[in-house]
């Protein structure tokens, strides 16, 4: 399973060295968008019955199947609840963030 | 035929880390297509939503090969491209759009017409947030009735659009494609299901796919999904593919009173008065009430 993370080895670009052209390399991710969020999505591990529903509705791609479970990437994740709204469990709630 | 399910369609994601806002109905329609094509499909995105997003120097938030076209050229672009790769001796990858309502039913329709006309082998995608959300929420001909935008504000004598949402499946229906299909993003099975099939057939394909903005909309960020199923639910969507020159619905109206509860959880539609309501209701049955041609 490929899931993109933050870049480490972006150029440090400068009016002096900008690309030549308009092409880049695909999948390249300079910041977090974890800032974004005011609530985060908590998944109850334990009652999680591992259904993908969260994992295929979240329009971010922030939820990983992984082990069987659901788990979140708060690096990306937005807090939109759509995740918490569809589990067919109710085993996601939407906690504030600090 | 069988469609891909969340278990089967590839754990890898190709749209990641982009910028849309939260709970974008856009964004869950685009990676959801690319995850059920997989990486060697090379995706065009006019100016839009979808491509604010996604590119943002030095963001490239596509993990597969991905390209910024013009506004109204999704689909000549789209045409360019399959021709470039083929002449390349390549032949395992699809060439697929990704244009919004405004991008696709007004400014860029001239060009799909083209590339249908042709029968370039590309599939079209749609994601139909009805209205041009990326410049703030101005009217396309795919708006529906009685929605207040920035160009059609709801006022006292005035109340949102007053015009009736394009039929678009028909249009592109009407140059004879050898596959075209309604989707909705509160309906992923359905959609994963057309995007497979699509991908099997030769020559041009179109998916017409309704993706709630709750920015736009002004609803709940984790309502998208279920208004999206609600739109469905009520026949203010209709499910339906075109092929072998023949429609065919493939869901019916199971909730034809919740209209108003629809309505009403978004703010384009806050005042609206009973009797728009009623206008509504009506027009859903008057689409309903006539066979598809
Ligand atoms: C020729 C041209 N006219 C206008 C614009 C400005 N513009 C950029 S995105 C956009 C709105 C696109 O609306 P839509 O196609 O529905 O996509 P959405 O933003 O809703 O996803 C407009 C008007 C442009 N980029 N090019
Ligand atoms: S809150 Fe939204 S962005 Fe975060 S994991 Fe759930 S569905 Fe995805
Ligand atoms: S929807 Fe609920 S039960 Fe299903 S995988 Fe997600 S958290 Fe687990
Ligand atoms: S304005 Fe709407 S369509 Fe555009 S990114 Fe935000 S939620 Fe998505
Ligand atoms: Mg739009």
């Amino acid at each position: 399973m490929m899931r993109p993370e933050l870049t480490s080895d972006i150029p440090e670009w400068n009016a002096g060295n900008l690309p030549p052209d308009t092409c880049c390399r695909a999948g390249i991710l300079a910041d977090l968008n974890a800032g974004w969020r005011t609530v985060r999505p908590v998944v109850d591990a334990e009652r999680c019955k591992g259904c993908y529903k969260c994992y295929l509705h979240c329009p971010d791609g922030t939820i990983g199947m992984d082990s069987g479970k659901a788990s979140v990437d708060y690096n990306f994740c937005k807090g939109c609840g759509i995740c918490a709204r569809i589990c067919p469990f109710d085993c996601i709630t939407m906690e504030a963030e600090e | 035929m069988s469609g891909p399910n969340a278990r089967t369609i590839t754990g890898d994601e190709y749209f990641y880390g982009h910028k849309a806002c939260a709970g974008c109905g856009g964004a869950l329609a685009v990676r959801i297509a690319l995850k059920v094509l997989g990486k060697n499909a090379v995706a065009v995105l006019p100016a839009g939503c979808m491509s604010a997003v996604g590119f943002n120097f030095p963001n490239l938030c596509f993990a597969n090969n991905a390209i910024i076209s013009t506004f109204a050229g999704t689909a000549s672009m789209m045409t360019g491209i399959e021709a470039g790769l083929k002449a390349r001796g390549l032949s395992d990858y699809t060439v697929v759009g990704f244009a919004g309502d405004g991008g696709t039913a007004d400014i860029g329709l001239q060009a799909l017409s083209g590339c249908i006309d042709r029968n370039d082998d590309v599939i079209y995608i749609c994601y139909d947030n009805e209205a041009y959300m990326n410049t703030g929420t101005q009217k396309s001909s795919l708006t529906p009735f009685g929605a207040s935008t920035t160009t059609t504000p709801a006022g006292s004598v005035v109340r949102g659009n007053i015009r009736e949402k394009k039929n678009l499946l028909e249009i592109v229906a009407a140059h004879g494609i050898p596959y075209a299909a309604t989707a909705s993003i509160g309906y992923l099975d359905d959609y994963m299901m057309k995007v497979k099939k699509a991908s099997l057939i030769k020559g041009t394909k179109f998916i017409h796919v309704l993706a709630p903005c709750p920015t736009g909309w002004g609803a709940q960020t984790d309502m998208t999904v279920e208004l999206a199923k609600k739109a469905v639910d009520t026949g203010l969507w209709r499910l339906a593919e075109y092929e072998n020159g023949e429609f065919r619905l493939n869901r019916d109206i199971t909730d034809p009173d919740g209209i108003r509860g629809y309505l009403r959880s978004q703010k384009r539609f806050a005042h609206l008065t009973d009797e728009d309501i009623s206008h509504i209701v009506e027009s859903r049955d008057a689409r309903w009430g006539r066979s598809l041609p």
